[in-house]
Formats: structure tokens, C-alpha cells, sequence
């Protein structure tokens, strides 16, 4: 029977399926931080029970940790105390942590890829929605809450109903200036916060294939902002040249055993799919949002959408997050000026990233009314910038490179947006107070943030690359 | 787990959709390490100003509502998986959170620790709104056995999907750890039959 490719890896995962019950759905890896998993580590100390298989789950701090001086002690009282609990129990359970000054520390769903720990055909889940990440490589990967982190401790396995399959292409050439995370904010607009609820989606299309695995990544980590559980694309030879000497990845025999897996890995040709859309990848320009869901973005030239014409029972909450944001109806947001710049998260943090911007922003400088903060996802990602020179690219314009975390993204550290301000930020969600109690979050790609960066205000990334090439 | 049954209540609505996780709990008190004492912080910063000050024209803040059933628009707890934003609802003192439409994650995460999500119709969602609009004290009742949730007012009444198992782990009080757990003779057989 042809299957999807969620399919087979789900089908080669079920311990046991049982009419009216959820299936029992085996785990390989277990990703884990320090902000969801405290409780469940209590859940076991309770119950007297072991981590069943501690070998398949990885630690790492990354929510709460200060992005600056890592290796002084944590100063605020409260983070620093969770740090420790996830050491403690850590050491108490035997899981491997890679925490604040080892080389390896890194936001999980940096380092997870990075070290070759995530591969094609597994099953991943973590504390963490933008789990989804994962699945850029062929990987089965997604959030849980903290009940289910004490569940896979306790047994390696969760309960899980079968989801849906959506099918979502991409197809022709990006234009200039456009990339992964454009390609991912125009889909979450044309189809909702809401749209893919109660789905895993596997992108496909020319322009999808055609992307490095560091912008596959951006993609699915994005999954969850239109309600997904998750979002995979099928591994293909960039896939194994990805992960091909990596940490922990397989070698020598293991590797020829797991390559020829992993290239079954695919969605049969005539396997149905609960869903399918189609976008063109030419249609797609530089992407902003502009209110206080992932679903509200545009077209950076494009006008913010009136509330007259909105759905009537959508109407209050959508004036509410365009008051939130100080945005009018049917305004333009070019030439709107901008008081701070991110760029960091699970979402575009990789050294592919930082490249990009460094490229961008060579030889030029930061407009004087924005603060700018690079957050590398990982050591290795901040290493490699060093090693590259970026750094100083970087510091010649103003930036400033900070030390890895989820800092700015979520705002759990000091890194705070502060009430009322604007920042572009290459991060995932432009909730309200998400960056800060009432600050302004426009989620846009490096290359958006870095032209704001420059010119201090919203911009059009492609004028700026006609004038390079002019 | 709390078990649930049956639940007779006047309701806080909120009439908002797309409400994330991060509005139900922000991140900033994510810090805790128990399950405890998140309900003070339920809407944070929809229920208070900066200076700590309620916000009067928060419906939580508001003594005419009030009850052990939130109602919310569509698209309920998206975002962040954290669990947190089940605890803080729950420690509010809400045994059922309605809307027309649930996050998954936020959904299970509710079902985990007993408290109910029950998914209703638009239609059915806006006759509840529109009964509490007209009499704050308004009452819904909740019957898990029968599926079934009823304006007690006016006597509209629709059923709810929810899966058997979890159903009957939210009749019985018990979790999915003590349903796997069972299980663990048959998890070691795969794992080496892998």
C-alpha cells in the first residue's frame, strides 16, 4: 500500500495500536531544557521511577540563559535556580547535558542538527513547539507539554492519535532577496495561525528541494505557527552531505546501513494526503508581519489589510492587535522607523544566517536609533562566525554578537524588548509581550532585519540589492 | 489527575480569538519549577497594568463574571506547548475552557491534567456569548458522560467529540504514564525487535 512519508516513519514507531485508543509511539530522541522539564523530573521522583532510556535524551540551557558573560554565575536568582535544577537532575538521572561553557551548548533545535543527532526516519519530540524543526530531516519531530516529557522519561514512548497529512508545494524560483523564512511567513498568511491544526505537513516543490538544510530548518520550525504539530520534507542528497561527519551522526558501515534507509524515505507517488496546496515561489516577496499572530504578515510593499474587511467575528481582535501595535488600517509600513533589531532563534540563528547578514552589512553601518543583537543558536555557530571574520564585519557595523540562546525570541532572560518599541526580529512569533511586556514584534528574515538594521527603518531588502549590484 | 464528571457553572467569557500561551502565562513566570501558584498570573498583562494595578475592564477583574468555565474564541492556546498555560487556567480555579477551536497541544496538555476542552460549533459558541452578554450569571452545563454541554438558560444544548480514552481517563482521574507503564513489557519487545 503506498503510504506518505509520515506514514511509513509513524507505522515504523507504533509499539501498539489499539482500536480507541491512541497508538503507543516510540521515541528515538528526546530533546530536553531547562523551563519543561523540572516538573516532569518532580513527575518521577514521585512515582520512584527511572528515566527509562537516558541514553536517547540529550539536555542542553537555552530559554533562560543570559546571552552575555555566560560564564559568570547566572545573576538573576530565579533562572539561575532552574539552570541548576536541570543540572542537578541531570547528574541525578544520568542524561548527557550540554550546558552554559560547553562547546556544545546551543539553542536544542541548533545544536540537535549540528551534532548529527537529528537524522532522517526518527522520532523526536522535546518541551519545545518549535520541535517541528527537526523535521527538515525527514524526521517524525514535535512539541510536547510537560506531562508528556515525565511520559517518554518514564516509558520512551507517548500516546499519540495518527495525524492528519497535509502536502504543501512550492514550486519555481524565489526572486531576489526572497528566502526560506519569506517562503514560510507567506504560507502561514495565506492559510492562518489556525490552517494547519490537527496536521503534520510535508513540504515538496522545486523551490523547497532547492533550499540548503540550515532555510529547511526555518521552514519547519515554523510548522507550529499555522497550528501544525509539525512539518518534514523528504531527505535527499543534501540531507545526507548535511549530516555526513557529523558528532554523532553514523559512520563507516552504520552510515551505508542507515544511508540506505534513509533513501526509502519518501512519500509514494500515489499516497494520499488529507491536504494538498500549491504556491509559486515567484509570487512570494520579501515578507513583515504586522500584527500579533504569525498569520498577519505581508508582502513588505503590500498595505496592512483593513478591519472593515475582515470575517465580522474576526473583527474586534483584529483592531486589538493592530492597536497593540500602533499600526493604522490600510497603512504602509515602509519608511516605518524601527528601534531594535534581532536576529537569533531556533528559527534563523545558523551560521547560514549570520553569513547572509554579514554579507549584507559589510562596510555599512547601523542606522543610530537601533540597537542591534545577533544571538548565535549555539557555541559551534558563534565559533564558526569567529572563525569566519564575521564578528568583525558585525562589530564594525554596529551589531552587537552576543553568546547563544533563546534570548530575545521569548524574552525569558534580560534580553527584553522594552514597552512600546519596535523590533524586527528573525524569530518566530510576534505575540503580544513576547519580547517584552508590550513591545512591538515584526517578524521578518535576516535579510529584512538587516536592511532595517542600516536604514533604521522598514525597508525593502531588494532596493538596497540593486543598489549593491548598480 | 483530578477526575471530571459533571459541572454546573456560570462562565468568564473572552471573547477573543487566537489567544497564545504566551497571553495565558507569559514566559517571565516560567521561572517556577512546580506546578503551583501560576493561577495569580493567568493574562498577566491583560489583567494587570505595568505597576501591578488591575485593569478594570479585564473580565477577570470584573466581580459580575465569574464561574469554573472559561470561554474563548477561536483558536484557543496557540503557540507555546508549555504546559504551564494548562496549570495557571487550572490554579485560576477553571475546571473546562470552551472554545470553537483548540490548539493541539495546548488541548492535550489540558487533557493531561484534567482539565476539560471542550470544542463546540461557531454558532454554538456565539449563543453562549450572546446569553452571557444578556445575563452575566448565566449558566452552562457540563456532562462528560453524555458529551453534552447546555445553556442551562435556554436550554440549547450540543455534544462534543472526545477521544474514549481520554474520556475515561478524565472519568477515573488517571494518566497516560499509568497506561504506558502496563505496557512496558511489550515496549522492551520492540525495542529489540528493532
Amino acid at each position: 500500500m503506498s503510504k506518505t512519508l509520515v506514514e511509513k516513519i509513524w507505522d515504523a514507531h507504533v509499539v501498539k495500536s489499539e482500536e480507541g485508543f491512541p497508538d503507543i509511539l516510540y521515541i528515538d530522541t528526546h530533546l530536553i531544557h531547562e523551563v519543561t522539564s523540572p516538573q516532569a523530573f518532580d513527575g518521577l521522583r514521585k512515582r520512584g521511577l527511572p528515566v527509562f532510556r537516558p541514553k536517547q535524551t540529550v539536555a542542553t540551557a537555552d530559554h533562560n540563559v543570559p546571552t552575555l558573560n555566560q560564564l559568570l554565575p547566572i545573576k538573576e536568582e530565579l533562572s539561575r535556580y532552574q539552570v541548576d535544577m536541570l543540572t542537578k537532575n541531570c547528574a541525578e538521572f544520568g542524561i548527557e547535558l550540554y550546558g552554559l561553557g560547553h562547546p556544545f551548548q546551543g539553542i536544542v533545535h541548533v545544536i540537535g542538527p549540528e551534532l548529527g543527532i537529528t537524522l532522517p526516519g526518527k522520532t523526536m519530540v522535546c518541551g519545545d513547539s518549535h520541535t517541528s524543526t527537526h523535521g527538515a530531516f525527514g524526521a517524525i519531530a514535535f512539541g510536547i507539554g510537560t506531562s508528556q516529557v515525565e511520559q517518554v522519561f518514564a516509558t520512551q514512548c507517548l500516546l499519540q492519535s495518527k495525524p492528519k497529512t497535509m502536502k504543501i508545494e512550492v514550486n519555481g524560483e524565489l526572486g531576489k532577496g526572497v528566502g526560506a523564512k519569506d517562503i514560510i511567513l507567506y504560507i502561514i498568511a495565506q492559510i492562518s495561525a489556525a490552517g494547519g491544526t490537527g496536521y503534520f505537513i510535508e513540504y515538496a516543490g522545486s523551490a523547497i528541494e532547492s533550499l540548503s538544510m540550515e532555510a529547511r530548518m526555518t521552514i519547519c520550525n515554523m510548522s507550529i505557527e499555522m497550528g501544525a504539530r509539525g512539518g518534514l520534507i523528504a531527505p535527499d542528497q543534501t540531507t545526507f552531505d548535511y549530516i555526513k561527519g557529523r558528532e554523532f551522526a553514523p559512520a563507516g558501515e552504520e552510515w551505508d546501513k542507515a544511508l540506505a534507509y534513509w533513501k526509502t524515505l519518501y512519500s509514494d507517488a500515489d499516497a494520499k494526503f488529507d491536504s494538498l496546496l500549491t504556491f509559486n515561489a515567484a509570487d512570494i516577496a520579501p515578507m513583515i508581519t504586522y500584527g500579533t499572530n504569525p498569520g498577519m504578515g505581508m508582502g513588505i510593499q503590500e498595505h496592512i489589510p483593513a478591519t472593515a474587511a475582515q470575517p465580522e467575528t474576526e473583527k474586534v481582535s483584529y483592531k486589538k492587535a493592530l492597536d497593540y501595535m500602533g499600526f493604522d488600517d490600510d497603512s504602509s509600513l515602509i519608511g516605518k522607523p524601527v528601534d531594535y533589531v534581532f536576529i537569533g532563534s531556533c528559527t534563523n540563528s545558523r551560521i547560514e544566517d549570520l553569513r547572509e547578514v554579514a554579507q549584507f552589512v559589510k562596510d555599512k553601518r547601523k542606522a543610530d536609533n537601533v540597537n542591534v543583537w545577533i544571538v548565535p543558536g549555539s557555541k559551534q555557530v558563534e565559533q564558526q562566525a569567529k572563525n569566519e571574520g564575521l564578528d568583525k564585519i558585525f562589530e564594525a557595523a554596529g551589531f552587537q554578537l552576543r553568546e547563544p540562546g533563546c534570548s530575545a525570541c521569548l524574552g525569558m532572560n534580560e534580553d527584553k524588548i522594552p514597552a512600546g518599541k519596535y523590533c524586527v526580529s528573525t524569530s518566530n512569533r510576534n505575540f503580544e509581550g513576547r519580547q517584552g511586556q508590550n513591545a512591538r514584534t515584526l517578524l521578518a528574515s535576516p535579510l529584512t532585519a538587516a536592511a532595517a538594521a542600516v536604514t533604521g527603518k522598514i525597508t525593502d531588502v531588494r532596493e538596497m540589492l540593486e543598489e549593491v549590484e548598480g | 489527575m483530578k477526575k471530571f464528571t459533571k459541572l454546573t457553572s456560570a462562565v468568564v467569557p473572552l471573547n477573543i480569538e487566537n489567544i497564545d500561551t504566551d497571553q495565558i502565562i507569559p514566559a517571565r513566570f516560567l521561572k517556577a519549577t512546580t506546578r503551583e501558584g501560576f493561577g495569580e498570573n493567568l493574562f498577566r498583562d491583560w489583567r494587570y497594568n505595568g505597576d501591578n494595578a488591575p485593569k478594570p475592564e479585564f473580565v477577570m477583574n470584573n466581580p459580575t463574571y465569574g464561574g469554573k468555565v472559561l470561554v474563548a474564541g477561536k483558536n484557543f492556546g496557540c503557540g507555546s506547548s508549555r504546559e504551564h498555560a494548562a496549570w495557571a487556567i487550572q490554579d485560576a480555579g477553571f475546571d473546562a475552557v470552551i472554545s470553537s477551536f483548540f490548539a493541539d497541544i495546548f488541548k492535550g496538555n489540558a487533557l493531561n491534567n484534567g482539565l476539560l476542552p471542550i470544542q463546540v460549533s461557531d454558532d454554538f459558541l456565539a449563543q453562549i456569548f450572546q446569553a452571557v452578554d444578556s445575563n452575566p450569571k448565566s449558566a452552562l452545563e457540563v456532562d462528560l458522560e453524555n458529551q453534552t454541554v447546555t445553556i442551562v438558560e435556554t436550554g440549547e444544548k450540543e455534544s462534543f467529540d472526545i477521544n474514549p480514552y481520554k474520556k475515561s481517563c478524565l472519568i477515573n482521574g488517571y494518566d497516560d504514564i499509568d497506561f504506558i507503564l502496563n505496557q512496558k513489557q511489550l515496549i522492551e519487545e520492540f525495542e529489540q525487535a528493532r
